[in-house]
């Protein structure tokens, strides 16, 4: 066994920093890279793309990635864990092995993980007994059935775990949990157990402090002011050890900063119930984690404890539900919150007196209180504003008549009005979620490892 | 005693779950941490968000960060691809707790 293991991550949602997972591999030593594409939205996105080309539905960034970095994984050692796999993983293997091939490249072993993807099997699962009820509402499933997009169940860590048993240095998974994706490498380094509850909690917050990239070494920290160097900001590893414990640290030289209040803020995190944390493995006790600044730019994590892990996994699915559009006009100039407050309102009387009614409006005012509403008083002189109008309705001819009701303001409506550039807003199809559990016994997750 | 605001005896992030958003406030140190659970009740908490805050809002306390975990209920217009709003998912919901005002002793540094 390892003494210890250097995890990171590089990528935190896709769209993220394209030059982060190659910094990682190439700016210090670093044994396995870890890369999070996939957010709730890009689920139905990926279903939607292979419903058009059953070779598609998977993040193809990460191919791209690959294509650039397979001969310094390869020199390296460094091992890949990356949720790209979205709705095709095998696909996406097939993609990476086409790239290696293009490189010459032979020996290439890597897995996927399968089984989360339930969309086909819906009908027979619900013959099974699951119930799909909405979380947080307790709602039905049977009359949205038939709008689902994509139905993806939160799988656990021990797939992967797998995949590196058998050899795998690139590893490709559909949905799973995001500290899944460093829990796994753990398990498999340092031969966790299923009931090693305290070890797996450890891993689990080592994954949930890398799974959002840099917001653990300084990005998006309150204190903003004293975050060194962000324009080469080093993404977050840890250096973790085979009792649970671990160090939260960057590559040297790269910009950012890892404290006790970076950790902190990372932690606490799209945070529920801190006393019950529940992944599919183990449940956490948040409350446990011990934080401790070691060295510059270097935390120490500890205490941590877990409990037994539920008997159902989360599921996530997305189904279609109307649309929306937003519009903006930029308004300026003496008066400027009144004026644009008269604008939204000319919009809406123009929009009601051709016949047109949504079944939501919002009209907000960027610049002004659109994010923080009235906690703040409203400044005596305001320069300049942004007007948004949004609309939504299950109706996507109302929401094309809107967007055509921006544009003529800056011509017939109050002056010093401007800044509507790229066109009529258009209708966007809303993809709403529908979260719910499964019952683990209706779940299998299926592990392949091949080799270019 | 004298007012000052959160943001000087402590940070905060904020991200959404569904339809609410969570605020992870953490005290800059143990005796701002004991004023913030003494002063920030939910009730509070949910009057200082006025009209951003449809629901109720529930309060976690995390000793061992000198955290308190703010769920907002129902304060984000439907949440991810459905809201209207400009801010869907929450994220500027700790910058806002951060200007909520506190009272101190006269002598208190964060």
């Amino acid at each position: 066994m390892r003494k210890s293991v250097l995890i990171g991550n590089g990528q935190g949602f896709w769209g993220d920093s394209i030059d982060a997972p190659v910094r990682l591999m190439n700016d210090g030593p670093i044994d396995y890279v870890t890369l999070d594409y996939l957010a709730e939205v890009t689920m139905s996105i990926m279903q939607r793309q292979k419903n058009k080309n059953p070779e598609r539905g998977y993040a193809t960034d990460f191919v791209q990635l690959m294509k650039d970095t397979l001969p310094t994984i390869i020199d390296k050692n460094i091992k890949v864990v990356a949720n790209a796999g979205g709705v095709n993983p095998k696909a996406c293997r097939e993609a990476i092995f086409a790239a290696a091939r293009e490189l010459g490249l032979s020996g290439l072993k890597i897995g996927i993980v399968e089984g989360d993807d339930i969309l086909e099997d819906l009908p027979q699962l619900m013959q099974a007994g699951a119930e799909f009820k909405h979380l947080d509402t307790g709602q039905g499933f049977a009359s949205f059935q038939e709008k689902v997009l994509s139905a993806n169940v939160y799988v656990g860590a021990f797939p992967i775990a797998e995949a590196l048993a058998e050899g795998a240095q690139v590893i490709v998974t559909g949905r799973g949990t995001d500290p899944g994706l460093v829990l796994g490498p753990l398990i498999h380094e340092f031969g966790w157990q299923a009931d090693d509850l305290d070890l797996l909690a450890a891993g689990t917050v080592a994954g949930h402090i890398l799974e959002c990239g840099a917001q653990t070494t300084g990005g998006n920290f309150t204190r903003w002011w004293e975050v060194p160097d962000y324009a080469s900001i080093g993404y977050p590893i840890v250096e973790a050890n085979p009792d649970g414990t671990f160090v939260v640290t960057k590559h040297p030289g790269t910009g950012g900063m890892v404290t006790r209040e970076t950790v902190s803020e990372q932690i606490v995190y799209e945070m529920g119930d801190p006393e019950n944390y529940i992944s599919p493995d183990v449940r956490v006790d948040f409350t446990t984690i011990q934080l401790e600044e070691i060295g510059k730019d270097r935390v120490l994590v500890s205490g941590i404890k877990g409990m037994p892990a539920t008997d159902s996994y989360k599921v996530s699915m997305s189904y279609r539900k109307g649309f929306k559009a937003s519009g903006t006009l930029t308004v300026s100039g003496p008066q400027a919150y009144e004026k644009a407050q008269k604008c939204g309102e000319i919009v809406w009387q123009r929009l009601q007196e051709a016949g047109c009614s949504f079944e939501e409006t919002n009209s907000e005012y960027l610049g002004l209180n659109s994010c923080h509403g009235d906690i703040n008083p409203t400044p005596d002189q305001i320069n300049e504003i942004v007007l948004r109008l949004s609309a939504k309705d299950a109706n996507a001819d109302n929401l094309v008549r809107f967007g055509k009701e921006i544009a003529p303001l800056i011509t017939n409506g109050p002056p010093g009005i401007t800044g509507f550039a790229g066109g009529r807003p258009k209708p966007q199809e809303i993809v709403a979620f529908w979260p719910a559990l499964i019952d683990k016994t209706l779940v299998q997750s299926r592990v392949t490892v091949e080799e270019v | 005693m004298k007012r000052i605001r959160l943001g000087e005896i402590a940070h905060a992030r904020s991200g959404d779950k569904g339809d609410s958003s969570n605020v992870g406030l953490i005290a800059n140190n143990a005796a701002a941490y004991e004023i913030l659970k003494e002063q920030l009740t939910e009730e509070r908490v949910k009057a200082h968000f006025g009209g951003i805050v449809l629901g109720k809002v529930d309060r976690y306390e995390m000793p061992n960060l000198w955290c308190l975990n703010f769920i907002l209920h129902d304060s984000l217009g439907g949440g991810g691809s459905e809201s209207l709003k400009n801010d869907a998912q929450g994220k500027t919901h700790g910058q806002a707790m951060l200007l909520m005002e506190v009272e101190v002793p006269d002598d208190f540094e964060g």
